[in-house]
Formats: structure tokens, sequence, C-alpha cells
């Protein structure tokens, strides 16, 4: 049985090619006070992904919420050996564009499909920033 | 994007090495957001340049130098060398930092830690940079006006200056900040635009909001409702003051990523629900009645479980001088409770004022002690062997336990001030 493949399309916000195993997520990510930059664990009190680690998986996700450290918090991730291989996103704000300018994990938004919707925790995810492409290998 | 010229001779070098490197930051910001051009700022509030034990060493082990403008370029500038950082170019203010300048040891900050935190201010200090040292830099001096573009951090202050003073900011970062500081320039995108001030959601308060304590609740139960859109509340909420709109703001900045609210009659751009609405049709009308009060309070209390509290903070966001009086008058004559703690944070203008006032004494002779620059969850510290915590803030309740591992309780000012005095929480929601 061959794996599928899904292309979707969308807008780079941060170039570069990457490519990992999906860590999908319905909820919005606080930065600051949300992860823990040193291990990249999710640690909010009451989100779905508590206690897991976004550390190189290519992270898909609403977007960011909570406090203006977003991209501290993310940017830290990055020193600490932390941080997503990419990321894949939908809904564009300060504290998302600036947290993956200085993550430099290759990012796309604005996609034809919702990645939500097309992408599993485990499906095999290539994010080429620069040409805004997503191609997501099914896991099944 | 469009540059004006005297944004492409900073992004050529025309500027020096430190404005030629946060203009391509900024550019580099701006294309991701999808802005078009920037906006001129005189109004910055941010923390450029400070650091923790764990930059320093990044840098000195990775750039083999750690000093203030190694961490200003290759971290707050995302550069890939180290250039001089000269004086702010705009007005630029520090926002909270990682510990009080005098009670360091208190939190459990090293020699080492505190002589660093020193040595940043003084380089803060040489660069005209105001040393604020507080999440509410509009009760410290730097109170922007209707209209006015601002590049803030600082998510509650960021709903503050937009929804209650009716000045523009996103919610910008450290690294923005930082290179809004040296060039005065920030995307014009979201916030900054008049169409993208418009409320989405109506929130319809069906029940009395009048406390502290309610105005949080609320502002709790608006950011899980909107996450991240403008509500505009109507219904039954008495008039808010500096207080209320503060907890308020913080509390919807912190469940969701509110950066402005309208409330009809109240805030500044909504007289009416017309002005409020401008040409957007509700998404949505989300009512708060009794039943969705009683969630956000059982949901803020879902981590107090042992009603043994040994440490009471209060200042989140930091306490007004109003707020300093509060505490005072209710600690007056009285002593805290052996096995708990009790700090209170503000900033260090409202201490000057506490101070005369004898606020601090009051506060000091019953067993607090009062701490500026920074917050528990902030500095991630509380009180040596803390359980259990007892919070007057929705923001801080949302983040301290999951942060610091403890148990918290959340209830009014008055609630925290007797679990202080008893060692036991039993507060409720009246």
């Amino acid at each position: 049985m061959s794996a599928k493949t899904i292309v979707l399309r969308g807008r780079k916000v941060v170039g570069g090619c990457a490519e990992g195993e999906a860590l999908v997520t319905k909820e919005t990510i606080s930065g600051w006070g949300g992860i823990d930059p040193m291990t990249g664990t999710v640690i909010e009190t009451h989100h779905e992904l508590r206690g897991v680690s976004f550390r190189d998986r290519v992270l898909v996700f609403p977007g960011a919420k909570g406090s203006s450290g977003w991209s501290n918090a993310f940017h830290m991730t990055r020193l600490a050996g932390a941080a997503p291989k990419a990321m894949v996103f939908n809904r564009m704000n300060t504290k998302i564009a600036l947290g993956a300018v200085v993550t430099h994990a290759p990012t796309v938004t604005e996609l034809d499909q919702d990645p939500l919707a097309v992408v599993e925790t485990g499906d095999w995810v290539r994010v080429d920033g620069d040409r805004g492409i997503v191609e997501v290998t099914k896991r099944r | 994007m469009r540059l004006t010229s005297d944004e492409q001779a900073m992004l050529d070098g025309a500027g020096g090495p430190a404005r030629q490197k946060a203009m391509d930051l900024l550019v580099r910001y701006a294309e991701a957001l999808g802005a078009e051009a920037f906006v001129d700022t005189n109004n910055v509030a941010g923390v450029p340049g400070s650091s923790t034990l764990f930059l320093k060493n990044y840098y000195q082990q990775h750039a083999g130098q750690s000093d203030y403008e190694a961490i200003y370029s290759l971290y707050d500038l995302d550069a890939d060398e180290i250039v001089a950082v000269p004086r702010a170019n705009a007005y630029c203010c520090h926002l909270q930092g990682g510990m009080d300048p005098d009670n360091w040891a208190e939190l459990g900050m090293t020699e080492d830690a505190h002589a660093h935190f020193q040595q940043d201010e003084a380089q803060v200090a040489a660069r005209g940079i105001q040393i604020l040292k507080t999440c509410t830099p509009y009760l410290a001096g730097n109170l922007p006006v209707k209209g006015q573009h601002c590049a803030w951090m600082e998510s509650s202050a960021v709903v503050f200056c937009n929804s209650v003073l009716g000045a523009r900011t996103n919610t910008e970062g450290r690294e923005s900040t930082s290179a809004a500081t040296l060039t005065g320039k920030i995307p014009d995108w979201g916030l900054h635009r008049v169409e993208c001030r418009y409320g989405t959601y109506h929130i319809e308060v069906g029940v009395p909001v009048t406390s502290v304590m309610d105005w949080g609740l609320l502002g709790y139960f608006i950011g899980y409702a909107v996450e991240e859109s403008i509500p505009v509340v109507t219904g039954r909420v008495s008039q808010p003051d500096l207080i209320r709109h503060k907890h308020f703001g913080a509390a919807a900045a912190s469940s969701g990523g509110v950066e402005m609210y309208h409330i009809v009659g109240i805030t500044p751009e909504a007289a009416t629900p017309e002005m409020a609405f401008g040409p957007h049709k509700p998404v949505a009308t989300i009512g708060y009645g009794k039943a969705e009060r009683l969630q956000m309070y059982d949901r803020l209390n879902s981590v107090g479980h042992d009603p043994h509290v040994d440490y009471v903070m209060l200042g989140c966001p930091h306490a007004s001088i109003e707020q300093m009086w509060e505490v005072a008058k209710l600690l007056e004559g009285k002593r805290i409770h052996g096995g708990c703690r009790l700090w209170v944070f503000t900033s260090r203008s409202v201490k000057t004022i506490a101070d005369l006032n004898g606020y601090t004494r009051v506060i000091q002779d019953a067993g607090g002690l009062v701490m500026t620059d920074t917050c528990s969850a902030i500095s991630r510290a509380v009180p040596k062997g803390t359980k259990v915590v007892a919070l007057d803030s929705a923001k801080q309740a949302h983040y301290l336990p999951a942060m610091v591992g403890v148990e918290a309780w959340f209830g009014s000012t008055e609630d925290c001030i007797q679990a202080a005095l008893n060692g036991r929480w039993n507060g409720g929601l009246r």
C-alpha cells in the first residue's frame, strides 16, 4: 500500500525547508507561561497537549495566544535546541509572525485547505517556506 | 513592502549598523505579517537587552561575549553579528523584569544574578530608556493618548492602551520593541488601522458585574469566548474604574488573546453599538450569566484543593496606589499568620508614594513585603516551600500554578488578605 500524499499551498511566513513528524492541536498555544522553552513542552493547565513536546516536530496549530512573551519563549526554544522543525498555522497575529521569524523555523500560513482538517499527529510533513508548500504524507 | 526613503536609508545602513539590523528584522517581521508599510512610533514599551543567566551563558558559550550589546544584537535584533548599540531613537520605557532591586534575595536570586541585573540596568539607563520596570507603564509615567501609535509589549498593558486609552498598538514582542526603540518604526498592521479596531463579537452581560473579582471573571470568560477577536460588551456592567479595567483586560488577554475591547457607553471608541461594531455585524452574541460566572470561578479554582494557604500574592497587574491604600487599610494593626507569606507587587513609582503614605510600613508591620519590578510569574519565584497560593488576579491564577507547580485559590482581594491573616482559604463566590 503506497502512502497517500496531500499538497497544501499557502503563503511564506519564514523561508527554508524542513520536514518531520506532525504534532497537531486544534487549540491555540501560549508562549510565555504556556510552554517550557527548555524542552518545548506545553505546560498550560487545561491544554490538550499538556506534557507533550514539539521539539523537532512540525507543529500544526490554529495560532498563537496569550502573553507578548510569545516570540521570546519560542526564540528561547531555538537556543535550547527545543524548537519545532517547522510550523503551519491558520490565524495570523503579531505574536506568531514575530515568533516564527526569530525561531528561524520554516513557516507557512493561509493554506488552500485547513491544515487542522488534513494533518493528523504522526503524519510526515514537509514544509517549503519559500514556496509556501506543505506536503503531507499520511501515516495511514 | 513599501519603504519610505528614511526606512530604506536605515535598511541600507545610513543610521549605523544597529539601526540597519533593526530595520532588517522589522522588514522580515512585517513581511511575515503581510504588512505593506510601517507606521512611525515614538512610544515604545519593551525589555531591550534584558537578560537571564541562561542567555548570558548561552552567548558566552556560542559567541564568546555576553554583555548588553551582544544580547541586544544577537538576541533582540536576531542579527548575525554583534554591533554597537546606540542610544534610543524613540521614547522607550523598560517594562517589568526578573527581580526586585532590594528584596532579590527573598526571591531566591543569587548575588551573581543580581550583579547582572544591575549591569543591565546601567546599560538601559545609559541609552536613555526609562526605567519604569512595570507591567503598568500607564501608572508610572507613560500614558499615551487617543490615536497615538505605540509599540508595546505586555498583553495587559496592550489591552489597556487600546481599549481604555484609545491609543494604538498591537501586542509587540521583545524583538520588535527593541528594534522599534532604535528605528521609531513598527509594522502598520492590525490595531494601528481603524478598520481593524471594530468589534466582532457581542457579549451580553446578564448578571451584575461590579466587584473587581467579577470584572476578572468576566474578562476570563470573554478571553475563552472570543480568543483574540474584539468583544463589544453590553448589559449589566457597572461603571468600571481603573483597577477593574486593569483586571478585566489582563484576564481576557490571558485566557484568550484579547488586545482590544469595547464597552458600550464607556470605552472611547464605543459611544454607541454602531460606533463599536462599525461596518461589522456581530459574528455571534454570547451571553454571560450565572452559569458562566460560576464556570469561570470553578475553572480558576480547579487547581486549589488544600485550604492551608502558605503564600498570598497581590499586585497582578502591578498594584495602583489606590490598591496599595486598600491593602494597607485591610492589614492595619493586624498580623499575618505565621505559616503564610504575603508579597505585594507594584512599580517603583507607585512604591515611592506608598512609602510616603506609610502603606509600605503598614504592610511590613503586618508581616508582608512590598516588591517592585517583577511578580511571581515573571520571576518564577514564590516563598520557599510554597505549596498553596491565594491570588486575586485571574491572570496570575491562569499562569502561576503551571509555571511553578503550586496549587492556587482565586478570589477577591479581601478573601486573599483573610487567607494571609488566617493561613486558610475561606473564599467563595458570593
